[in-house]
């Protein structure tokens, strides 16, 4: 960091700002602290945002300063991101003011946890991640990268950890977007001791930016004593990165899934994103067959115009007739129109009932082919059905015994 | 003193038995209280004070108060079918002040930022208090104590009840009316400055002593179909302008864009669903705010899916009833109230848009209303407490910033829900403590937030139905809880708990004192 200032600012204010603050704090060499407050909740809460900023300066042993905080209705742990954002312009410390970790955000995810939808959240604009979890999306994603402003990454990278310790995602799979490597590599000691499950890698290019970014994982991990697997989602947005697809997928065994970023892909090939999307097919495809081989999810772009609900429905489908299995969210609003086209429709999941009832028969009477009607089944034909009963099951669009009811 | 002689009513809350030096009646719990007597009336006109051809039409509004015998005390009536787009109420108080009146009690169905200029009359004494609804700037005035005498707060029922019984004497009534013949027959249907219904002011032409009707549309008499009937009316005022037409409507009604709030509509119109509530032959009231339009777009949805008709949809009417209206997912409108073009429209062209009187459907001292009989409503509320009991004018602050409008009257729905997020920007809606009383919790069934939803303990039937639900179904106190684990317990704001500091009451359906509003301090 360069030379320590004297004023630093951290926050934002202004119309349409909501569950947020703008903080500033100047050091002073006497006079002790001062606190000058705008907020909407002042007559509730007033008093305790002001002990919250005592509390936080004392705990940096900052003696003088004047603060001046102009609130629109923060939590504290938003406070206490900007609060720290400012500090740590002005003084030189090792020491981070951790509020308690929620105990409900506690939780690990498995290598096949379902990412049908992921939901970007910018990492600076708390308003949008305090209730992102209630719209059950499978993941929320804190982004570092392209949501946020260059001069505003340093202040994220609080407001990040804090919601990551603080905001109840209600079991949604916590991921954080770091940014580009190697820039991203710095964001790592504010998501790993802080219950990231996943953390998704820009513009990846080649294996060994994989290989990289696990040492500096690695590290963080033994220095606090984290045991379980942090998960590595690449994504792919140039023309080089798909030619890598394949070595990307299977540069680390914490890769469990590989994402496509079509609007840096297309702006590299030097052509327009279209609605149908041609021009991206070969790319698309390419990423799809690189995860089939590895035996990991390839996850599908983002589909930006968060009002056409109709289109996002074709984009589903198209997406999922390609192979991904899941895609990115922009809005809630989006989330339960990609799971519900994600999932196996009424159609799929009749057929895969037969199939798999045929060859349950099959297996009891001790018989070494699978018929259906007329048709022999192939074993791959079978596997097929097998994932989409258990896709329907974890869904809850199949009971889990739906063979004791099943008829012929 | 404005209020005095305090006791503590049925409700728990001390509430004064004499307000502005008129007695008042503290609330004895629902359904306890009857009156006796007989209803206010007006003195005997008669014709031979009138022009036999009919023509009351005179040239001022200020000629038509002096007429009407404006002089210092009085109290004067407004409406707010003209919403935030009115002009005339303000000018009734302009005259009023030029002349050297004082002390005048202004009684408007409703207020709107429109009204802020009449708090320098408030000031100076012109207007000595406000019996209706103090929102925005006006609210803010009241909770400071700026305000000469004590507020009296009603709900729309509430205020067609005080008119009738006599509680309130209206002397003078000033209809504002965007068409209207030189008889005094109006109605909103019609005219530059078409509003739809004028349902908040039947009352007020039957009871008044003497009634104004003001318009920018005159036309041949009869002026048809009218509203407003001619014979109660004793001048017609002809002016450019009774209002500003595009904030008397808003062209369209929005629907709320917000995720969250997408989603209580969603799961209230799921629950509905699920508890049986939505069937075929219903009535349902769902207002005009932005979660609750959406809350009827589902419902407008599942009726059709399921081959079903509502009998009635309540007003106030928006361009989404009038879809169900005309999709035919819906029998009837019965509407007191239109909010958007697409309401205006409908009101005029559609006779089974109906528009109706709020002496019909709110007014709890008559031979039955139509709130009863509404199957859903969906209403709001500023805050909760654990036991269901509801506040709408005040926010935590202290401030009174709402009317209660037919909140409290629509309370008596056969399933009352309130769709609404569990904080704002920090601000919890479920407290320890209500800032001010308005709906006893007994009338309340259903709170649904984004975090769960709540069915009053009382509602034994809807927590059968739902008890297998993939809703989250949870407790009040749970849902409080989790609210301060995010936001913090808030302190109490600096609201004054003195006696003399109170600034408004609060008054039930049937006329009884519910609670008082105190002064904020800082």
């Amino acid at each position: 960091m360069d030379e320590m200032k004297k004023f630093a600012t951290a926050g934002n204010k202004g119309r349409g700002v909501r569950s947020d603050c703008f903080i500033s704090i100047e050091l002073c060499s006497q006079d002790g602290i001062s606190v000058e407050m705008v907020s909407k909740v002042k007559a509730l809460y007033g008093k305790q945002i002001e002990v919250e900023i005592k509390e936080m300066l004392n705990f940096f042993d900052i003696r003088h300063a004047k603060v001046a905080i102009e609130d629109s209705g923060a939590i504290p742990l938003v406070i206490a991101a900007r609060m720290e954002a400012c500090i740590k312009q002005l003084i030189q410390t090792e020491k981070e003011y951790l509020l308690p970790f929620l105990a409900a955000n506690a939780y690990t995810t498995q290598r096949d946890t379902h990412r049908f939808t992921r939901l970007y959240l910018p990492g600076n604009t708390p308003s949008l991640a305090i209730n992102a979890g209630i719209h059950k999306p499978n993941a929320i994603i804190l982004d570092l990268e392209d949501a946020v402003a260059y001069d505003k990454k340093f202040e994220a990278r609080f407001m990040v950890r804090n919601a990551l310790r603080g905001i109840h995602f209600y079991g949604a799979e916590k991921m954080v977007r770091i940014s580009q490597l190697p820039k991203g590599l710095d964001d790592l000691s504010y998501i790993i001791p802080h219950g990231v499950n996943l953390i998704l890698v820009p513009k990846c290019e080649c294996a060994d930016q994989i290989m990289v970014l696990n040492q500096h994982i690695e590290t963080l991990k033994n220095r606090h004593h984290i045991t379980h697997d942090i998960w590595l989602m690449p994504i792919i947005e140039s023309a080089l990165g798909v030619m890598h697809a394949f070595d990307i997928a299977k540069a680390a065994p914490n890769v469990v899934a590989m994402a496509i970023g079509l609007e840096d892909y297309t702006a590299d090939l030097g052509v327009k994103r279209t609605a149908e999307a041609n021009e991206s097919f070969f790319a698309r495809s390419m990423l799809v067959n690189a995860c089939k081989a590895v035996g990991i999810q390839a996850i599908d772009s983002v589909f930006s115009d968060v009002s056409d609900m109709e289109a996002l429905k074709n984009n589903v489908l198209r997406s999922k007739a390609l192979g991904f299995d899941g895609m990115g969210c922009i809005h809630p609003r989006q989330i339960s129109v990609i799971h519900q086209h994600f999932a196996p429709d009424a159609e799929e999941i009749e057929k895969a009932k037969k199939i798999i009832h045929a060859y349950m028969m099959a297996q009891e009477k001790g018989l070494g082919v699978v018929s259906l009607g007329s048709k022999m089944i192939d074993a791959p034909v079978v596997k097929r059905a097998e994932k989409t009963i258990q896709l329907a099951v974890s869904m809850g669009k199949l009971s889990a015994n739906w063979r004791e009811e099943f008829e012929d | 003193m404005k209020c005095e002689r305090f006791v503590v009513n049925a409700a728990g809350r001390r509430v004064p038995t004499i307000v502005n030096g008129k007695e008042m009646i503290p609330f004895q719990g629902i359904g306890k209280y009857k009156p006796g007597g007989r209803k206010y009336a007006p003195p005997i006109p008669s014709c031979l004070d009138y022009p036999s051809n009919g023509d009351k039409t005179l040239d001022s509004l200020e000629e038509a108060l002096k007429r009407c015998g404006l002089k210092n005390g009085m109290s004067i009536s407004t409406h707010h079918h003209l919403r935030d787009g009115d002009l005339i109420s303000n000018l009734i108080f302009d005259i009023a002040h030029a002349n050297g009146i004082k002390d005048l009690t202004w009684v408007p169905s409703a207020s709107f930022p429109c009204n802020e200029p009449l708090i320098r009359y408030l000031e100076d004494g012109t207007i000595h208090h406000i019996e209706g609804s103090m929102n925005g700037a006006l609210g803010k005035f009241t909770s400071y104590g700026g305000m000469k005498g004590c507020a009296v707060l009603r709900s729309h029922g509430g205020r067609v009840q005080a008119i009738q019984d006599g509680e309130v004497k209206i002397d003078i009534a000033v209809i504002a009316a965007p068409s209207a013949d030189c008889f005094g027959n109006a109605t909103g249907a019609q005219g530059p400055s078409a509003c739809g219904v004028l349902g908040y002011s039947l009352v007020d032409m039957m009871y008044a002593d003497k009634v104004i009707v003001v318009t920018d549309n005159l036309v041949p008499f009869p002026c048809m179909p009218f509203q407003i009937q001619g014979n109660y009316v004793d001048y017609v005022v002809v002016v450019d302008k009774i209002g500003i037409p595009e904030k008397i409507i808003s062209g369209t009604t929005q629907l709320t864009k917000s995720p969250d709030r997408l989603l209580l509509a969603q799961w209230t119109a799921q629950f509905c669903a699920e508890a049986g509530l939505l069937r075929n032959g219903i009535g349902i009231q769902t207002g005009a705010g932005g979660t609750s339009l959406s809350v009827g777009l589902h419902f407008h949805e599942q009726l059709k899916n399921n081959g079903w008709k509502a009998r009635f949809g309540f007003g106030g009417s928006t361009q989404y009833m009038v879809k169900m209206l005309e999709d035919g997912v819906m029998d009837y409108i019965l509407d007191a109230q239109a909010f958007d073009l697409e309401a205006v429209r409908s009101v005029k062209d559609n006779k089974n848009h109906i528009d109706l009187s709020v002496y019909q459907s709110y007014n709890f001292h008559s031979k039955g209303n139509y709130t009863s009989l509404i199957d859903i409503v969906i209403l709001g509320a500023t805050e909760l407490d654990t036991q269901f009991n509801g506040n709408v004018v005040t926010h935590s602050d202290g401030l009174l910033l709402h009317g209660i409008g037919g909140w409290q009257n629509c309370l008596h729905a056969k399933c009352t829900i309130l769709p609404i997020p569990l904080f704002r920007d920090r601000i919890p809606v479920i407290v320890d403590q209500l800032t001010t009383l308005c709906g006893p919790g007994e009338l309340i069934d259903v709170v649904v937030t984004e975090r769960g939803i709540a069915i009053n303990p009382l509602r034994k039937d809807l927590i059968e139905k739902m008890k297998n639900s993939s809703l989250p179904i949870v407790s009040m106190q749970d849902l409080k809880a989790q609210a301060d684990a995010i936001c913090g317990v808030p302190d109490k704001a600096a609201i004054s708990d003195k006696d003399e500091d109170t600034v408004a009451v609060i008054k039930w359906v049937d006329g009884t004192v519910l609670d008082t509003v105190k002064r904020v301090l800082v």
